[in-house]
């Protein structure tokens, strides 16, 4: 694209968006954003648009989208209640390092500070939550602000930047000219990697008797999974993962020790603080992953392999720090580890797992008393898709459980909002994830209380006929937070029990295949019939009321101290 | 680790609009006050210089420069203590032109302070004084014993590095020569 022509604000918009390879936007419009809606209208045949039923589905839907591809998500929205309903997936996807273009319309620059209808200052609020922003009042501006969005939302360590356009802008006439960004000054994506700090850490990791790799989503980021592997199976160390980095390497890997955190599997937590050098791997050290910091990897030596500097030494100090892409220094590294067996090391992780397997892991799987149980529900799906599926969660009880027994496969295979914990982010980010992999089975975990949140999406899936797999797992309860109550609350159970809707008629109204189970028996058959389904599809499964998830490291405690089993 | 120390953060950055207020929330979201900030140009064309001195522990303004570092227009950040730099500050202090006159003590004190006198009318005098933080408070306490100051005011602190050139001259250099690269791509 060289040569000049005239076209108006909103026509370079689309235009724009086009160039940079967008297949899809999720949106919602109104008054403040219509010039651009009204030249999509015109590119419909160059351009998906899906109208979701909120913002917040809108955003939630484009974090799937990325999540599933790697690609940028791209969300619009009008100005004021539609970019404020937009805040709640932003600061989602800045916490998940998620990239986001967000673009919200504004009033025209002549009413801006004059509490115009539906003028909010977006800038200002997303200010916090956005990776960068800005604020278009000029026609002439919108294809550099555009270009510069995506290089900064998909580059270095992602996130989301939102471009708020007033509406003389999208008005306005300019000499359209794409030119895509590759480089910003101010900005550097990645740090050059130092070969004097991979020798330091090289030389470490050959010196260590009990190595330990906590893998993050950096490395899912980075799509370096070949690397990780290629540098866990030279060097031999035992690895486990974070959340967000669950599925950066199948679950059945030999090295593969499981997950960690607050309900991560029972030695990874209990290892760290044995471990004599550990190796975090494109991971930030989260306080649902660390406990309480004084008493965490206190004996390590630790090293830190990281594209964003401001992680580095923020939470746990570091012994050496690797800055850059891991995709990078990865295989640096590698070229330096000695090929090892930690096979003695890695059999200790072994015999603390038969601990859990017998305290938590059996029960949950294979439970002999009668009520259903969540975990059973994800071995059965297991079974059946043989860990071939993209499993999106919501949050609470079921998202722990979807996320320690799902049988990862595939890359990217779990989307889960980590940092914030987003209830109302399953159904509309299994959407996304679905539209963006249409080939794959998406597979949404939800509870009954997080449905309620975003249940109103039922109706973009309707639409648009998207065929994702919803399985809420229906315990009447918020259960997590019941969880919480009973250990620490002594059972009071404030405000944590819901009087449900008749799921089967809402699904009805929507036109979705839909299913009950109850009882045990009733529960293969139907998530037979779930994934054999070529519409969506809800199956909502009964379980049990006051379950709880385990293992647990009470927040504040040590995970040395993490439970296998309630103490009262 | 966690002695509270003062530290003056040095950041330059591209002039864009908004910038100011997502490095101030870096510092409000941590509940470590600015004792002062200050931004101006810098020897090199076009780019702004934040000098912002805080009261805090080094383990946290190395996070806090680090963080206003990743800000998509931010250049560059460093943090100094005291020794490290070459810093002043200016006040001003208004006294009235009738206790000016009146002895000649207050010519004193300025005279002695190596303070100015930069207007005086019939009814008030300013002077100025450049200095660090207690020069310009003990000239304040002095002119203020008989509660002469009618008005008084601080600037923030502006800082020069002991090093030769602007600091980020390298990192400008090294940017340059990576956009060229790219380019040749
Ligand atoms: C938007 C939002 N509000 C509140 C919370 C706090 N919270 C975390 S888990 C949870 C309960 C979720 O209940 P449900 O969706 O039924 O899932 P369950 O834990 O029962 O599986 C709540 C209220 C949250 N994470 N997000
Ligand atoms: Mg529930």
């Amino acid at each position: 694209m060289s040569e000049t022509r005239k076209i108006t604000g909103s026509e370079a918009v689309i235009l724009s968006l086009i160039e940079e390879g967008t297949e899809v936007i999720f949106g919602y419009p109104g008054g403040a954003i219509m010039p651009v809606y009204d030249a999509l209208y015109g590119f419909a045949d160059r351009i998906k648009h899906v109208l979701t039923r909120h913002e917040q589905g809108a955003i939630h839907a484009a974090e799937g989208y990325a999540r599933a591809t790697g690609k940028v998500g791209v969300v619009m929205a009008t100005s004021g209640p539609g970019a404020t309903n937009l805040i709640t997936g932003i600061a989602d996807a800045m916490i998940d390092s998620t990239p986001i273009v967000a673009i919200t319309g504004q009033v025209g620059a002549a009413l801006l500070g004059t509490d115009a209808f539906q003028e909010t200052d977006v800038v200002g609020i997303s200010m916090p939550v956005t990776k960068w922003n800005i604020q278009v009042t000029r026609p002439e501006d919108i294809p550099g602000a555009i270009a510069k969005a995506f290089y900064i939302a998909r580059s270095g360590r992602p996130g989301p930047v939102l471009i708020d356009l007033t509406k003389n802008a999208q008005f306005g006439t300019l000499d359209y000219k794409y030119e895509k960004c590759h480089f910003i000054r101010s900005y550097v994506p990645k740090p050059t990697p130092d070969e004097s700090k991979i020798i330091e850490a090289a030389k470490l990791i050959n010196s260590a008797q009990k190595p330990y790799v906590l893998v993050g989503q950096g490395v899912i980021l980075a799509n370096a999974e070949e690397e990780f592997r290629a540098f866990i199976e030279k060097s031999g160390i035992p690895f486990a993962w974070t959340l967000l980095g669950a599925s950066a390497m199948p679950i059945d890997h030999p090295l593969n020790v499981g997950m960690l955190g607050m309900h991560g599997n029972y030695a990874p937590n209990i290892k760290t603080n044995e471990c004599d050098v550990l190796i975090a791997v494109g991971m930030r050290f989260d306080d649902r992953v660390t406990g309480d910091l004084n008493r965490y990897a206190k004996q390590a030596k630790v090293i830190h392999l990281e594209i964003d500097p401001a992680e580095v030494d923020k939470n746990v100090k570091t012994t050496v720090a690797v800055l850059g892409d891991v995709k990078e220094t990865l295989p640096l590294l590698t070229r330096l580890v000695e090929k090892r067996d930690h096979s003695q090391w890695r059999k200790e992780f072994d015999e603390c797992y038969e601990i859990e397997k017998q305290k938590v892991i059996q029960h949950e799987m294979y439970p002999s008393k009668p009520g259903l149980t969540m975990a059973e529900v994800i071995r059965r799906i297991n079974e059946q898709t043989n860990g071939d599926a993209i499993i999106v969660t919501d949050v609470g009880q079921h998202q722990m459980i979807a996320s320690r027994y799902f049988k990862y496969t595939n890359k990217r295979s779990l989307i889960t909002s980590g940092g914030l914990g987003t209830m109302g982010f399953g159904l509309p980010a299994a959407m996304g994830a679905k539209i963006g992999k249409p080939d794959k089975q998406v597979i949404c975990v939800v509870g009954d209380g997080g449905l309620q949140m975003t249940i109103q999406e039922f109706g973009t899936i309707m639409e648009y006929n998207i065929p994702v797999k919803i399985v809420l797992l229906n315990n009447h309860f918020l259960g997590m937070v019941r969880q919480w109550q009973q250990l620490f609350f002594e059972r009071r159970y404030s405000m944590t029990e819901l009087k449900n809707p008749d799921f089967m008629k809402v699904a009805e109204g929507y036109e979705l295949n839909h299913q009950k189970v109850t009882e045990r028996a009733q529960l293969d058959e139907a998530i037979s019939n779930m994934l054999k389904s070529d519409k969506a599809f809800l199956l909502e499964v009964v379980v049990e009321k006051e379950d709880n998830v385990f293992p647990m490291v009470p927040s504040g405690a040590s995970v040395s101290d993490i439970l296998l089993e309630a103490t009262n | 680790m966690s002695k509270i120390e003062q530290y003056t953060i040095i950041a330059f950055s591209e002039n864009a609009v908004g910038l100011l207020n997502r490095i101030t929330i870096i510092f409000t979201r941590r509940h470590v006050n600015i004792e002062s900030l200050t931004v101006s140009e810098s020897s090199l064309h076009g780019i702004h210089k934040f000098t912002i001195v805080v009261n805090t522990t080094q383990d946290m303004v190395q996070k806090i420069t680090k963080q206003i570092e990743k800000q998509v227009e931010v250049l560059k950040a460093y943090y100094f203590t005291k020794d490290e730099i070459i810093f002043q500050e200016i006040a001003l202090y208004k006294v009235s032109t009738e206790a000016l006159l009146k002895s000649n003590m207050i010519e004193t004190i300025v005279r002695e302070s190596n303070a100015r006198i930069i207007e005086i009318t019939a009814e008030y005098t300013v002077i100025e004084k450049t200095g660090h933080e207690f020069e310009t408070s003990k000239l304040f306490a002095e002119l203020n014993k008989h509660g002469y100051v009618k008005q008084f005011t601080r600037s923030g602190r502006i800082a020069v590095t002991r090093s030769n050139a602007e600091l980020l001259t390298e990192f400008l250099n090294a940017r340059q020569q990576e956009q060229i690269e790219l380019s040749r791509n």
